[in-house]
């Protein structure tokens, strides 16, 4: 480490104390916390950290959490994405960037918008299809525009009951429910595919010298193959989409411990950013964290 | 920092940087670039003459590497391990490997004098054409290249590993035999590039990730460049190690099972799971190509026999016309409809006949009951409620037209649906009309019926959802033809056939589509579900296996004809009937057919299981009942 990163990197630690995203946020009022409380109702907390070791933030995220009531409402919906770029020369933060928005744009015209078109009318693809195109298009834009980068991107479109994941790289989605998180997504780095295929054990993969490699990312040629799934949501349960600087260095276990243990998504998410930066915050953090109500 | 493996193919701007030899070039005052070959990587290729042969054009391959190293002490080992490897290959005598003339180093180049060969490598010629190589051709080349490679395995005294078999590095001369090219000499004059190699690679195998080479691994990317070869499918551009998620028949049927399986094997992660020897893989691609008649064999002509059925029957019972309905088993008793109107009430352990109900027209659909009464639809329009132990009539719904849907039982009604395009909910005890529903056109499918809402599909393509009331919740209208499936309920999604070829899925509390699935013919196979998976079958005669959270295709089981019946799961089995005339037992996780049963017309019903046996009925007028 050399004396200029000492520096720095201390400076950072101090400053994630007062606050992780390095913006000063007003604190809520805890009776609006105790108030919404893992209470019957949607909720979401989103947080974002450079680190303790890096110089600038490659990751992006975008949150959007939308009800309705009423006669005929249209049920609950949500659009949620996290990205962490890659690349030198600031691409990796202009990749990531570039990539949320035109998936959050993608999404929110179709389907998100059509929600509230009383003729109902939309183009008529299956929304797996609308996530897979819209993780495309963005490979698209970064393709052309941003040579050299490339990012991860993990977003989830929520609709009623049902969640839908589209994913490239090595960010995350957790289901957590009081038992157990999960992860939902599949890591496209080297080192996950030898741990599946049982060549390399998850303790020897979380040490490997090669363990950011990917094979699979936003930005890197023409075909993109993306992973897309859909789950049921996790009723009692929160979603959590997050970068390999939070589920690289907090254990799952310790996720799973800070999502349940605070009152609100927002101080959980702020929590997990605090817990990687503790652990030595050797990348960049993001998490945005959705709960779900029992009913 | 991430990094990401490179893209495939654009290495070449690299070597514009070096300095490539003009045409006309004099190396050694010996040999005289006539021009540039080929570039890749640290190394070029230049077709050059041999001009110690002033009287002939001896044309020779003259491959040149840039030293790039600017430590003196690592130039100089870069070079001598040159030296060494060139001094190896020089000792090699193979028909399949290219000769070694000469090598030299000049100033910050080294390079290699060898024959040149007059041919194209198997990218190139993947490259170059569309369709699929055929299979005698790749055997063929299989089965010299494990002898090259066998021959390398063995040298002496110490065995060369090749660890970089790939189609570009496989070229087939004027003689159509293969050739193997580029003996990794390059990668010395790649000094810490190893990272950027792996996961661009997709040939090699998964233990090379961890520096150990062994023959077991040249089987490996052999099995990987057959892979690649007869399914067109570049491993490069897939995730690494992943072949057996693109089973080689599943993209190309042409392949014989016999090589698939030897290829699978060179392809195992395990290297103690492939052939030990490229001479063992060599035996086992010659008796692929005897059993496929490639090559001749004195055995041929021989088990072509009728197929035999490889199950055991129970019963079978006769009836007067074809068997279309589906069986309800209750009780000891196999209730089943059949076209000569009658339905019928079976002793389920010997098929002994306890009673028939004759009904006014043909009965396609499943009865259904509650314990007490057996309902039953028939194509005359009526629903009719028997006694389950004697047949006796207990009362008649008339709807106004035929009945294909089956009857659902639910909290003291009977839902169904009838070609007259209403949705019919009767009460079970007097057969009184609780409700109807009018639709846009007939409904063949049958209901399901979850939390107070009933889901159906309907001849006009429309999806309805329609609460207890009757009010109707949602409709899902972009199937294109009509919906004779009936749906399945699973985690909150809907999955259903249409007879526009597509297997939907849709979120239930709104009917939003969530994925469609394109199959090769329309369906009107019902799903079932199990472990995470959707089966079902269709005319393009394929029983599918689908991942019903992603929407892809996991498995499929061809039939000689088309499948209408519905999938039954039971245990970790799939059984399916199909128009070819046979029930099918399938491996539910991987579509391999356990047994087969033939009876003598086509099979258009939905089996079912019970007490460990099956039971169903075919168009050969008769009901069967197999041990599971």
């Amino acid at each position: 480490m050399t004396f200029l990163q000492r520096i720095f990197g201390k400076a950072s630690t101090d400053l994630e104390q007062t606050s992780p995203d390095g913006i000063e946020t007003a604190p809520l009022d805890p009776a609006t916390i105790d108030g919404a409380a893992l209470s019957n109702h949607t909720l979401v907390g989103t947080s974002q950290s450079t680190g303790v070791e890096r110089a600038h933030n490659e990751d992006a995220l975008f949150s959007l959490l939308g009800s309705s009531s009423g006669e005929d409402s249209v049920p609950d919906f949500g659009l949620f994405v996290v990205a962490d770029g890659m690349g030198g020369h600031r691409s990796g933060e202009v990749a990531s960037a570039l990539s949320v928005r035109s998936v959050a744009h993608r999404l929110a015209a179709d389907p998100l918008l059509h929600l509230f078109d009383l003729n109902g009318s939309s183009e008529g693809l299956p929304l797996q299809d609308l996530v897979r195109r819209a993780l495309q298009d963005a490979n698209q834009s970064v393709v052309n525009k941003v040579p050299g980068g490339g990012t991860t991107l993990t977003t989830a479109l929520v609709l009623g009951k049902q969640m839908t994941i589209g994913h490239v790289g090595d960010s995350r989605a957790y289901i957590l429910t009081p038992r157990e998180a999960k992860v939902v997504t599949r890591d496209h780095s080297l080192v996950n595919r030898l741990v599946e295929l049982g060549q390399l054990t998850e303790a020897e993969a979380a040490v490997h010298p090669q363990r950011n490699v990917l094979y699979k990312a936003i930005g890197q040629g023409a075909n993109l193959e993306v992973d897309v799934e859909t789950h049921p949501i996790p009723k009692n349960g929160f979603l959590l989409l997050c970068s390999d600087g939070l589920w690289g260095v907090v254990p799952d276990e310790e996720i799973q411990r800070i999502a349940w243990g605070a009152d609100h998504p927002q101080a959980a998410c702020d929590e997990l950013i605090r817990a990687a930066n503790a652990a030595g915050g050797p990348d960049n953090i993001t998490a945005v964290l959705v709960y779900f109500p029992p009913t | 920092m991430k990094r990401i493996t490179r893209a495939l193919s654009d290495i070449t701007t690299e070597t514009a940087q070096l300095g490539q030899l003009e045409p006309g070039v004099t190396l050694q005052e010996r040999y005289l670039v006539l021009a540039l070959h080929g570039a890749g990587g640290m190394s070029s290729v230049y077709r050059a003459r041999d001009l110690h042969f002033p009287n002939v054009t001896k044309t020779v391959a003259v491959k040149e590497m840039i030293n790039m190293a600017t430590d003196p002490a690592m130039h100089e080992m870069i070079v001598r391990n040159f030296e060494r490897e060139a001094d190896l290959l020089a000792t090699l005598s193979h028909p399949a490997i290219p000769r070694i003339f000469d090598y030299f180093t000049h100033e910050s180049s080294s390079y290699l004098v060898m024959e040149f060969i007059d041919g194209k490598d198997l990218e190139a010629l993947l490259r170059e054409t569309d369709d699929f190589l055929p299979e005698n051709q790749v055997v063929k080349w299989a089965i010299e290249l494990c002898d090259v490679l066998n021959y390398l395995h063995l040298h002496k005294p110490q065995p060369v590993i090749f660890r970089d078999v790939k189609p570009s590095n496989i070229m087939i001369d004027g003689h159509s035999s293969i050739r193997l090219i580029d003996f990794g000499i390059a990668r010395i004059f790649q000094p810490g590039q190893k990272g950027t190699m792996i996961g661009t690679d997709g040939y090699a195998p998964p233990e090379q990730y961890r520096g150990e080479a062994s023959p077991p691994g040249d089987m490996y990317a052999l099995g990987a460049t057959l892979h690649h070869l007869l399914t067109r499918r570049d491993p490069r551009a897939e995730p690494p190690f992943s072949f057996s998620e693109r089973p080689i028949r599943s993209i190309n049927e042409k392949v014989s099972p016999e090589l698939e399986a030897t290829i699978n094997a060179a392809l195992s992660y395990d290297p103690a799971d492939r052939f030990p020897t490229a001479e063992a893989m060599r035996s086992s691609l010659i008796s692929v190509a005897k059993e496929t008649g490639i090559l001749v064999s004195p055995r041929t002509a021989a088990s072509a026999g009728q197929p035999s059925n490889e199950v055991q029957e129970i019963w079978s019972f006769e009836c007067e016309d074809e068997v279309r309905g589906s069986p309800l088993v209750m009780d000891g008793v196999v209730y089943i409809g059949c076209y000569d109107n009658n339905l019928y009430a079976l002793d389920a352990k010997t098929g002994e006949f306890i009673w028939k109900f004759a009904t006014e027209g043909g009965i396609a659909s499943r009865p259904a009951s509650d314990g007490e009464l057996v309902y039953v639809s028939s194509e005359d329009t009526r629903m009719y409620a028997l006694s389950a132990q004697r047949g006796t009539l207990a009362w008649t719904y008339y709807t106004g037209g035929p009945i294909r849907s089956s009857p659902v039982v639910f909290e003291g009604h009977i839902f169904i649906g009838a070609d007259d395009a209403r949705l019919h909910v009767v009460n079970m005890f007097n057969g009184s009309a609780a409700w109807k529903q009018e639709v846009a056109g007939p409904i063949r499918s049958t209901p399901t019926i979850i939390d107070e809402r009933v889901y159906f599909g309907c001849e006009s393509s429309d999806f309805y959802c329609y609460d207890f009331r009757g009010e109707l919740k949602w409709r899902f209208g972009k199937a294109r033809r009509g919906i004779t499936s009936s749906p399945i309920m699973v985690e909150g999604m809907l999955f259903f056939g249409s007879m526009d070829w597509s297997l939907y899925a849709l979120e239930a509390e709104a009917g939003w589509q969530i994925w469609k699935f394109r199959m090769g013919r329309p369906t009107i196979s019902s799903p079932v579900f199990a472990e995470g998976r959707i089966y079902t079958g269709c005319a393009d005669g394929r029983i599918y296996a689908i991942d019903s959270r992603g929407g892809r295709e996991i498995w499929h089981f061809q039939t000689e004809h088309q499948v209408t019946g519905s999938p039954t799961i039971f245990e970790d089995s799939i059984f399916c009937g199909s128009v070819d005339g046979s029930m099918y037992c399938l491996d539910m996780r991987s579509g391999r057919k356990r047994w087969q049963f033939q009876t003598g017309g086509p099979i258009t019903g939905t089996p079912t299981v019970s007490d460990n046996r099956i039971y169903f009925g075919s168009n050969d007028h008769r009901v069967y009942a197999l041990l599971t």
